[in-house]
């Protein structure tokens, strides 16, 4: 076991150093030198000179890199352009706020999923597994942006239940899920947020469920007089940790993937940071937020791997 | 299904004057068409698909009014005002014809980046899985590197730094589906190659291009091809998603992402004529889905 947790983290190292290494060339990606979102437009060939040796261009790419990734590494993004803050402090208010809703969304999800999911694969065939399989593809073909607008066309503008955007007149730093005042600006985006989730752990789910419930260990449990409900009970348990390592993902996907929906709900969150820096052109926040997401994403799924080989033995020894 | 694709009684037997009864043998391809045809939902979402494209396709000789004409009187007014059928936008433009026209855009940056990325992405799964060995790591390892970023976001930092625009952002889709794309190739091809037939045919002298050619892309096109068809719904989302966040075409030009972008201003007017957009992009990543499945049955491929 122990060995499989250190296999599984040294692999894992790589792929965290290849992504800041992507996240650095991002920067050389842009149209133009990098320099030129710092420099003013009349900047003279002795100020350029200056700026260059500051901020470390003049040295060779490899050793820029080892520069920045050392900087990072404490945790250094450098300053926004546009905001004039560290990078840091901004990355993790907005890190904070996305968790916020995906803490939410992944429950929700997963309940609706799951039991949808498992009613289809109990009953393969019959109308119940077809309408499941139908909303599914929904969910999965679900613009997830049109939907938030669709959300505050219905339940902000015509009905008037829920406020449309933002996360209340206090911001951020005083809001709290407990106030009903300012919870009430989670609900819109949890919801539209779960919908692809839903989908996505209904499919597995009932792919998972209907594949399970052809083993012959099956058979075995009603041979030997086993009531239907505990015969699923069975089925859950071996078809569970395919469908936990699904939910993981989705968990990562929505952290760093949730940028669409946090735009029109305006939700201050790690994809609104990263849509206003691309509108502001503000590079370090850019490339601060997606290394610091794709980190996280790596992460999780590295916690979903061996959370899986600890309920599933078998997955350590193949 | 490895059953035998023996079907009673559906053709002409070659042997009519024996008792036997009436059987063919259909190949793989007359099979799969034989599944498809008989699957009424795949048939009608492959029309849905079809007309969807024509309907772009044809935008020029389609649309009622011209998508670029503006009018200060009439700006976003309801549906079947004054022979606008679904309404107009934010500039008075007529919403059907930005609709058909937008089609264009959205139907290419969805299609165009999955072509790029199946040859790119197949070819290297191709020769990672045949190669084997130290080529086979350099390349996987290289495309797990691009899996750690959620999709969305790759394709959101990519354009993004590269400051927008319709060709950088299907360069940055194409990006985020060729390791994907890598994978099921390698995957393919790594079962094939471990197969008695490839060793029998290098045992009678084939060289290895001819092996590729004959014996491996046949077993890999299979699950790249039907992989591919799976991923246009997915490059159609994030297409819109582009364009929608101001990455993608530049205004005035007709796309769904975007006119649903600047049509968000305008929900509290008309908010049905605001949502049309995004049921236009729904509808075609629905077909597109249900078609790729439809598919994957017919060719009974598994993934």
């Amino acid at each position: 076991m122990t060995r499989y947790i250190l296999q599984r983290i040294l692999y894992a190292i790589p792929i965290a150093f290849g992504v800041s290494v992507v996240c650095f060339s991002l920067v050389y990606l842009a149209p133009g030198d990098p320099l030129q979102t710092i420099l003013p437009p009349d900047a003279t060939a002795e100020t350029i000179e200056i700026v260059k040796k500051a901020y470390g261009f003049d040295k060779p790419l490899p050793i820029q890199f080892a520069i920045w990734l050392s900087k990072v590494v404490t945790g250094d993004f450098g300053m926004s352009i546009a905001t004039r803050r560290p990078v840091f402090d901004e990355i993790v208010m907005a890190v904070g706020n996305t968790g916020m809703l995906v803490v939410f969304a992944i429950p929700l999800a997963f309940s609706i999923g799951f039991s949808m999911g498992l009613l289809a694969g109990c009953f393969p065939g019959k109308v119940v597994d077809r309408s499941v399989t139908g909303i599914a593809v929904f969910g999965v073909s679900l613009p997830n942006y049109w939907l938030a607008i669709v959300m505050v066309i219905v339940f902000a503008v015509e009905l008037s239940w829920l406020p449309a955007t933002g996360m209340g007149p206090k911001g951020s730093d005083a809001f709290s899920v407990w106030r009903w005042s300012d919870a009430r600006f989670l609900v819109l985006p949890v919801i539209t947020l779960s919908m692809i989730p839903i989908g996505i752990i209904a499919r597995t789910t009932r792919a998972a469920i209907a594949e399970t419930r052809n083993q012959d260990f099956v058979q075995t449990l009603r041979a030997k007089g086993l009531g239907e409900m505990a015969v699923i009970r069975h089925v859950v348990k071996n078809a569970l940790p395919g469908v936990l390592a699904v939910m993981g993902l989705q968990f990562g996907y929505l952290l760093g993937g949730s940028i669409l929906v946090e735009t029109v709900f305006t939700w201050p969150g790690s994809g609104f940071l990263l849509s206003k820096a691309i509108v502001n052109r503000d590079v370090p926040v850019l490339q601060g937020t997606i290394l610091v997401l794709a980190v996280a994403f790596v992460t999780i799924n590295l916690v979903v791997d061996l959370l899986q080989s600890l309920i599933d033995p078998r997955i350590r020894r193949g | 299904m490895s059953q035998t694709v023996v079907f009673p009684g559906s053709a002409v037997s070659p042997h009519e004057d024996q008792a036997a009864p009436e059987t063919r043998i259909r190949s793989y391809w007359q099979s799969v068409g034989y599944r498809l045809r008989h699957d009424k939902a795949t048939v009608f979402f492959g029309t849905m698909v079809l007309l969807i494209v024509l309907s772009a396709v044809l935008a020029p000789w389609l649309a009622p009014f011209d998508p670029y004409k503006e009018s200060i009187i009439g700006r976003l007014k309801p549906m079947g005002w004054r022979g606008h059928l679904l309404g107009t936008d934010e500039l008075g433009r007529d919403m059907l014809s930005r609709l058909l026209y937008g089609g264009r855009v959205s139907l290419l940056m969805g299609i165009v980046p999955v072509i790029f990325a199946t040859c790119a992405g197949g070819a290297l799964g191709v020769i990672a899985g045949f190669m084997g060995g130290k080529v086979n790591t350099g390349i996987m390892r290289t495309m797990d590197v691009f899996y750690a970023f959620p999709s969305v976001l790759l394709a959101v930092a990519i354009s993004g730094a590269m400051g927008g625009g319709m060709s950088n952002g299907m360069l940055a889709l194409t990006l985020v589906f060729i390791p994907p794309m890598c994978r099921v190739a390698e995957t393919a091809t790594t079962q094939v190659r471990a197969l008695d037939f490839i060793e029998a045919a290098r045992a009678t002298g084939a060289g290895t291009m001819t092996i590729v050619r004959h014996h491996v892309l046949g077993n890999v096109l299979g699950p790249v091809f039907i992989y591919a068809s799976s991923l246009v719904s997915v490059s159609i989302l994030l297409a819109s998603g582009l364009s929608f966040l101001g990455l993608g075409v530049r205004p005035p030009t007709a796309d769904w992402g975007l006119m649903l972008s600047t049509l968000r201003q305008s929900i509290y007017v008309v908010p049905v004529v605001c949502a049309l957009p995004g049921v236009a992009i729904f509808i075609t990543s629905i077909c597109f889905n249900l078609v790729s499945d439809g598919l994957r049955q017919a060719m009974d491929v598994r993934m």
